[in-house]
């Protein structure tokens, strides 16, 4: 077995590296599914915001179906959703990203997850990647997701996106401290 | 499908105190392990901005040529079980020559280069090789500690198999006297998996009379193989 070539930060210089352009729309004009849009900021332990942070999502369309050859599931891809996005934080540590709420996926056992993305978090001062994951707020099926079920239940509002407004929803990341964030160890 | 966690000492921790930065940024929770679902058996492998020919050339981004000893850097991506990575994109992206990153928040005093941008990508081939032309970037000073220097490094980012196999890391140059003392670099707690960030000197890839060549080859996380017992 080869050995895995170890992480490094990011270092504060990046986003001219790791630009996609559009990397805020993940969900194309014409896709299925409830549009909406997600923003937030990512602070530090000290409550910053952080202007060198990148934030890349991952999801299934709306249709619980992901873009890749594991997911064998007989539902149908959308050619206007491939289900990634990658933005780097703006001076104010801000993230958007324009996307569908996407549809449940099997979880461990077979049983439907909720509807989720799932985030990697990368900046200055991390040496790794940081894995989280966003959920929706109000959401019934959050009660029966097993992956939420494994966090402790004073933890879980971390990750819920707040509905601010009709189709808009907050997700702020805490790296750190009062309110952190849970992170996994995937 | 089943891939293994990497093993301890191979990954920097995100607390690491010589490196100051990460002083307000990792998080004090232990992290909630969690099982692998098709969340994360999945991931962004279809080739994103489809990179062109001239993405993967440094020196030709411009109307002239960057100051600078010309280098190639070329290698492998490998997964864990030795398995080649085909298309996979591979971005990097470094300083110039003097050690200046063309960013608008680098302040550094060494000059700019108005013939590099110093941003690269490409897609790795059906064997999982990839293949740049760049300059060899300089050493620069940064604010970590005093006379705090990095050691000269080429950042790449990689995406692999799925969510889990994403990358993000650095790529040294032999015998540079800075790696010894640098807290990033000594993060990795294994000196084995230190010296997996260094590329080789390789004749075989230098171009007579035109560059010298370095060889990085990347192992990313894989799915093992082997059918699990039940």
């Amino acid at each position: 077995m080869a050995c895995l070539t170890p992480f490094q930060t990011l270092g504060p210089f990046f986003d001219f590296g790791l630009v996609i352009v559009d990397g805020d729309i993940i969900a194309r004009p014409g896709a299925r599914g409830h549009q909406i849009v997600i923003d937030g900021v990512v602070r530090d332990g000290a409550g910053d915001a952080l202007p060198d942070a990148l934030v890349e999502v991952w999801q299934a369309n709306d249709a619980g179906k992901y873009r890749h050859p594991a997911d064998e599931q007989d539902r149908p891809l959308d050619p206007a959703f491939d289900g990634f996005g990658r933005v780097a934080t703006d001076a104010g540590g801000r993230f958007t990203f324009k996307t569908v709420v996407p549809g449940r996926v099997p979880g461990p056992d077979g049983r439907l997850q909720a509807p989720h993305l799932a985030v990697g978090v990368l900046a200055r001062g991390l040496l790794t990647r940081l894995v989280t994951r966003m959920y929706f707020d109000g959401e019934p099926s959050n009660a029966e997701d097993p992956i939420l079920a494994l966090v402790p239940a004073e933890r879980r509002s971390t990750l819920l996106a707040k509905s601010v407004a009709p189709d808009r929803y907050r997700f702020d990341i805490k790296l750190q401290g009062e309110g952190e964030t849970v992170f996994f160890d995937v | 499908m089943k891939y293994p966690r990497p093993s301890a000492g191979t990954h920097p921790p995100n607390d690491s105190p010589g490196y100051k930065s990460t002083t307000l940024r990792h998080p004090k929770a232990p992290l909630v392990i969690i099982p692998h679902t098709l969340s994360e058996l999945t991931g962004p492998v279809y080739p994103y901005g489809r990179p062109e020919e001239s993405d993967s050339d440094l020196t030709r981004q411009h109307s002239g040529e960057p100051l600078g000893e010309r280098i190639i850097v070329q290698g492998r991506v490998l997964d864990d079980d030795g398995r080649p990575i085909p298309k996979t994109l591979v971005e990097v992206w470094q300083a110039n020559a003097a050690g200046r990153y063309a960013h608008r928040v680098d302040n550094h005093s060494a000059p700019l280069d108005p013939n590099f941008s110093g941003a690269g990508r490409t897609l790795t081939d059906d064997d999982g090789r990839y293949r740049f032309v760049t300059i060899r970037p300089g050493a620069y000073p940064w604010r970590n500690h005093p006379n705090a220097w990095r050691p000269a490094h080429i950042h790449f980012s990689l995406f692999g198999t799925s969510f889990l196999s994403r990358l993000i890391t650095q790529m040294y140059f032999p015998g540079d006297p800075l790696m010894p003392i640098d807290p990033v670099l000594n993060s990795i707690p294994d000196e084995r998996a230190r010296q997996r960030l260094v590329s080789r000197f390789d004749i075989d890839v230098t171009e007579p009379e035109w560059a010298l060549g370095f060889t990085f080859d990347i192992v990313l996380r894989g799915s093992d193989a082997t059918p699990m017992e039940t």
